[in-house]
């Protein structure tokens, strides 16, 4: 209440008053008098009703009109509160945190002092009433919010004080307040430290000293920002990518983003290839072999054999020997640096270990980075809640385009219509033979991709025994594409047709949809390329006995990357361009393709497959996927902006680049690197080319430069132990495995540990927001008695004045008027008769206390 | 104490030519002592940011000196092609404006809208930001009202493409069954925060690339 009432009413209780029962003939009187005073009394409360909101518009901020009017709906009741209580409602701190400086400055008051004591949570009698955003602080009176404001602010500087520069730095960096509260808040937390004495004490001793280092501190800013401005415009393809998220969203931005972590994984493999193999081998080249060169048709690049076969490209040019001039640089650090210091250069080894360090890193990486997107997109707890994170967070404020705009609220309308048709239709359950139905066809869509998949196998592997037994020369180097061809060929048929599949299921939701057409492709890819595997390293070996067969098998996959890539532009020229002339000019269809997100995706995890894969026969492999990816980015944006249009899909970007990211680990890079574990440990080496042709496996070069190292002396003795007791042992093996194993025990049950804290979290918020209603409640009652006490003192005094009798000046008859409704007693309807009043209802407030 | 001192561009020391180009006065400005110098939200999009609001800027109040403090009123803001398409431009220059009539951006406002759109933003600055741009009646939460026209900014402008009555209000409903958790009726930060952080691509979405 605006203004407190000075004083109680004491109404004495009257046991006559009962008993008293006005004669018939002063009603008509009395109801007179009543509806006179009702008029001027509502005329009276109308205006009061202004007045206090009034106040209450004058008290908040500005703006808050809407805010008086909010109506809390509380369980048990919907009825509007008075303005008083509302007005309190809107100050209170969970609501003012939102608007209010003074409540940003005391929450990160609150945190500051958290950080620094490290406790949990300030003690809310500790902290003292002006940190903590109390209601009587800012909203009620003006005047003292002010200071408040102020007092809170110097403890909040106080506070920034006993942070360190860094602490202060990074809390400032948080805070959501403007520019220049930040710079002033710095400026104060930092003047009011002891430095600012010391410096001035030094200056007045080298007065040109201050200003010489302020110059150099400056310049070196300035320097730094110049450099970062630079920086800033050197990132790759920064421009386009901001012009493919403006017109197209984070959807189809999330395509060139992998694009580019995909390059980046390329370029870590291909550096230490390039320093210890590739740029030592190009160094000193092996003697050239006898014959004649072949000459360079063009052919090559499709193929890559005849003259790219005897280069650095290739495993066959590597040779086994050590390079050992005195003027070779021993290659420090690095997985064979190390290992070799003060030994030649071992060729066989440094191929080995550097292959095996470039796969290990790309493995810590994939790791890190999988384990990185998961804990961004997977939260605890966060399944539910699709409306409001629909609506909060599905608008992109990277769109610049009004056509992208528009194509935005078509998408986000028909996602919430979506949404709320699904709502209603999870309520009515499906009859069974709909149900069955659809299994039905789910199943016998499932059978015939299925079917696919294994006819494009058997096709793959019967091709494959019929090359084997058709050997072509190398002279020959159109007929080698022929396998390559039929693979390509089935890789870009066989998702049109699963595609034709999907259209005859309907999944309820369109990720799901995603998802299965992913898993086919995935499965379809993924089993071809194992077929091909065992096609290489099972059959090529065998047949290829007195052949260099790992070049053979780096030429098969250097084939299949560029007809992948040729393959990849014939499927962006027809799929995109020819069908958007057709649906444009044929068909008069408006709509443009979309752009197949997933399919894209899992063309390029295909790709890095195919590097991994033959990175060991083919050095340089990332080097061609590097460039094929180069070259794809600015096809691939271009036939975008020409062709494409946006998915009408709801695309969760992050949660589709974590799946990205995992199947380029899980089958992908653990797929090639169980192939290369194989072909390293297990197949023996061809005895004519590469660096490892005198050992039985690949395997051996290190066993044989351990031997040679335990011979070597007692310097480098632990080595030989290492290799005894870690890696030759399997114990090692299955006790990190088993400490792996625990790690993720551990950790699941930490989250289940989570997930419960927080669900009583929850219930404990729910049972505080009923505390609140209680107490919004229980101040609502008493201003309401407040009110009605006052009303029934202006009854009182105007009762007196126009009742004929006195007998009604009785406040209790005025007290059940108020009974009747609880705003004021003269709001009672004109047609209660007195013979109503004269036989009170049983519920009469007894306590007539006011 | 520093702020008595004159500012740097005067002092004969600062006469370094080589900084020159790069608008001395505005690295000045970004490099103040207590300035946005350690904060790296600012420094990123400093000097191309500054490009951006001087061309906004009449061609006389284009010296570096003058465009630190002149102000740029809203429709010159709204009509910068980053964003021209947004739905929310309005409520995004009026809550970061500082002018009491909420009308115009300075250089200062401007490097703060840009900072909170920025990579570096922490995602809780970004949704507290969000929070007030959603928040269209000021009043420090989100109520039905402030929701149902959330949602209309979403839909579309139109009076066609908007939700039916029926429609708005389950939505409504469904959002407040879902966020409300102390089911006080409206939607305060924390909630709101608290239904921001189980979506990751808030941060990746609530960007503006300049």
């Amino acid at each position: 209440m605006a203004q407190p009432l000075p004083f109680v009413l004491n109404v004495p209780e009257i046991p006559e008053d009962h008993d008293r029962e006005p004669s018939p003939y002063d009603e008509s009187e009395v109801h007179d008098s009543f509806h006179q005073l009702i008029q001027e009394q509502s005329q009276c409360v109308a205006e009061e009703g202004l007045e206090l909101r009034q106040r209450g518009l004058g008290a908040a901020a500005p703006g808050t009109s809407g805010s008086g009017r909010q109506a809390l709906v509380g369980p048990e009741d919907a009825a509007a509160y008075s303005t008083a209580t509302l007005r309190i409602l809107a100050s209170m701190p969970s609501r003012t945190i939102g608007r209010s400086r003074g409540a940003i400055i005391s929450q990160y008051y609150n945190r500051t002092v958290r950080l620094r004591r490290r406790v949990s949570r300030p003690q809310l009698g500790g902290v003292g009433r002006s940190a903590r955003p109390s209601l009587r602080l800012y909203d009620l009176e003006l005047d003292p919010a002010a200071l408040e404001e102020e007092e809170k602010r110097s403890l909040l500087v106080k506070e920034l004080q006993s942070l360190t520069v860094a602490q202060r730095g990074h809390m400032l960096k948080g805070m959501p307040l403007g520019l220049a509260e930040k710079r002033s808040l710095r400026e104060e937390s930092r003047t009011l430290t002891g430095k600012p004495r010391e410096r001035r004490g030094r200056r007045g001793l080298f007065p040109c000293c201050g200003w010489l280092r302020d110059t150099c501190v400056l310049a070196l800013h300035g320097l730094g920002l110049w450099l970062l401005a630079g920086l800033h415009g050197l990132k790759p393809w920064r421009y386009a990518l901001k012009r493919i998220g403006g017109q197209f969203g984070s959807s189809v931005l999330s395509y060139f983003l992998f694009l580019k972590t995909l390059l980046a994984f390329n370029a870590l493999l291909l550096l230490p290839l390039l320093a210890f193999v590739v740029g030592v081998q190009a160094a000193f080249p092996p003697p050239a072999s006898p014959g004649p060169v072949p000459a360079f048709t063009g052919l090559e690049l499709l193929t890559g054999g005849g003259r790219l076969t005897h280069t650095v490209m290739y495993y066959g040019y590597y040779s086994n020997s050590t390079l050992n001039p005195p003027c070779v640089p021993a290659p420090d650090g690095g997985q064979c640096g190390r290992e070799t210091d003060g030994l030649p250069y071992n060729m066989p080894l440094a191929y080995l270990f550097t292959v095996g360090g470039a796969f290990f890193i790309t493995c810590i990486t994939l790791v890190y980075s999988m384990s990185h997107s998961f804990g961004e997109s997977y939260r605890v707890g966060s399944t539910s809640g699709v409306h409001a994170i629909t609506v909060f967070c599905s608008w992109d404020h990277k769109v610049t385009q009004r056509r992208a705009s528009r194509l935005q609220h078509d998408n986000i309308r028909t996602h919430l219509k979506e949404l709320l048709a699904e709502g209603q239709l999870r309520q009515g359950p499906r009859s069974v033979c709909g149900r069955l139905r659809q299994v039905a066809v789910l199943g016998l869509v499932w059978l015939l991709c299925l079917a696919i998949t294994l006819g494009c196998t058997v096709a793959v592997y019967a091709f494959s025994e019929l090359m084997i037994q058709s050997p072509v020369s190398a002279e020959q180097g159109g007929a080698l594409l022929a396998l390559p061809v039929v693979v390509c060929l089935l890789n870009l048929g066989a998702p049109y047709l699963y595609r034709g599949l999907a259209a005859l299921e309907r999944h309820d939701s369109p990720v799901l949809q995603v998802y299965v057409a992913v898993c086919r492709n995935l499965i379809l890819k993924m089993v071809i390329l194992g077929i091909l595997c065992y096609h290489w390293l099972g059959r090529r070996v065998g047949a290829l006995r007195d052949q260099c067969w790992e070049n053979f098998v780096g030429q098969e996959l250097y084939r299949l990357m560029v007809l992948d890539f040729i393959f990849i532009l014939l499927d962006t020229l027809f799929g995109e361009l020819v069908w958007r002339l057709i649906s444009e000019r044929k068909l008069k269809r408006k709509e443009k393709p979309e752009f197949d997100i997933a399919g894209n995706v899992l063309e390029l995890i295909y790709g890095q497959t195919l590097t991994w894969l033959g990175v060991l026969f083919a050095p340089l492999l990332p080097a061609v996927q590097i460039i094929k990816l180069v070259f794809l980015f600015y096809i691939k944006k271009t036939s975008l902006m020409a062709n494409c249009q946006a998915p009408r899909r709801p695309w969760l970007a992050s949660h589709m680049s974590t799946v990205f990211i995992s199947l380029l680990c899980f089958p992908s890079f653990l797929g090639a690197a169980v192939f290369l574990c194989y072909a390293v440990w297990q197949v023996k080496p061809s005895s004519t080319c590469g660096p490892f042709r005198t050992l039985d496996t690949m395997y051996e070069a290190g066993k044989v430069w351990v031997r040679r190292l335990e011979k070597a002396g007692p310097r480098v003795s632990w080595l030989p132990w290492v290799h005894r007791y870690l890696v030759e042992n399997t114990f090692p093996v299955y006790l990190v495995s088993a400490l792996l194993l625990a790690v993720i025990y551990l950790n699941i049950q930490v989250v289940k540990g989570q997930r419960k804290v927080i669900c009583l979290l929850r219930e404990q918020i729910s049972n505080e927001g009923e505390d609140k209603i209680f107490l919004i409640n229980k101040l609502h009652s008493v201003y309401e008695k407040k009110e009605r006490s006052r009303c029934c003192r202006d009854v009182l005094k105007s009762a007196a004045s126009h009742l004929p009798s006195s007998r009604f000046q009785t406040p209790s008859l005025l007290l059940y008027c108020g009974h009747q409704d609880p705003r004021c007693p003269l709001l009672v309807t004109p047609d209660l008769g007195l013979r109503r009043v004269t036989h009170p209802v049983p519920s009469f407030p007894q306590p007539v206390k006011i | 104490m520093r702020t008595a001192e004159p500012p740097r561009s005067l002092r004969p020391g600062w006469a370094l030519r080589g900084l020159r180009s790069l608008a001395p006065a505005l690295s000045n400005f970004l490099l103040q002592p207590g300035g946005g110098s350690a904060d790296f939200a600012y420094r990123e999009p400093g000097p191309s940011a500054h490009r951006r609001f001087c061309e906004l800027l009449p061609q006389e109040h284009r010296s570096t000196e003058e465009s630190l403090h002149t102000r740029v009123s809203l429709e010159q803001i709204l009509s910068l092609p980053e964003l021209k398409a947004n739905p929310f431009k309005e409520r995004i220059c009026r809550v970061f404006s500082t002018s009491p009539a909420r009308d115009s951006l300075s250089f200062e406002d401007f490097l703060d809208l840009l900072s909170v759109f920025s990579d570096t933003a922490t995602p809780d600055l970004k949704s507290h930001y969000a929070f007030r741009i959603f928040d269209f009646d000021d009043d420090g939460t989100l109520n039905r009202e402030d929701l149902s026209q959330l949602v209309n900014c979403l839909t579309g402008p139109g009076e066609d493409t908007q939700l039916s009555a029926s429609e708005m209000k389950q939505l409504i409903d469904n959002i407040l069954e879902e966020s409300d958790i102390d089911r006080d009726g409206t939607i305060n930060l924390s909630e709101f925060q608290h239904v921001i952080s189980r979506s990751p691509d808030f941060a990746s979405s609530f960007k503006i690339v300049l």
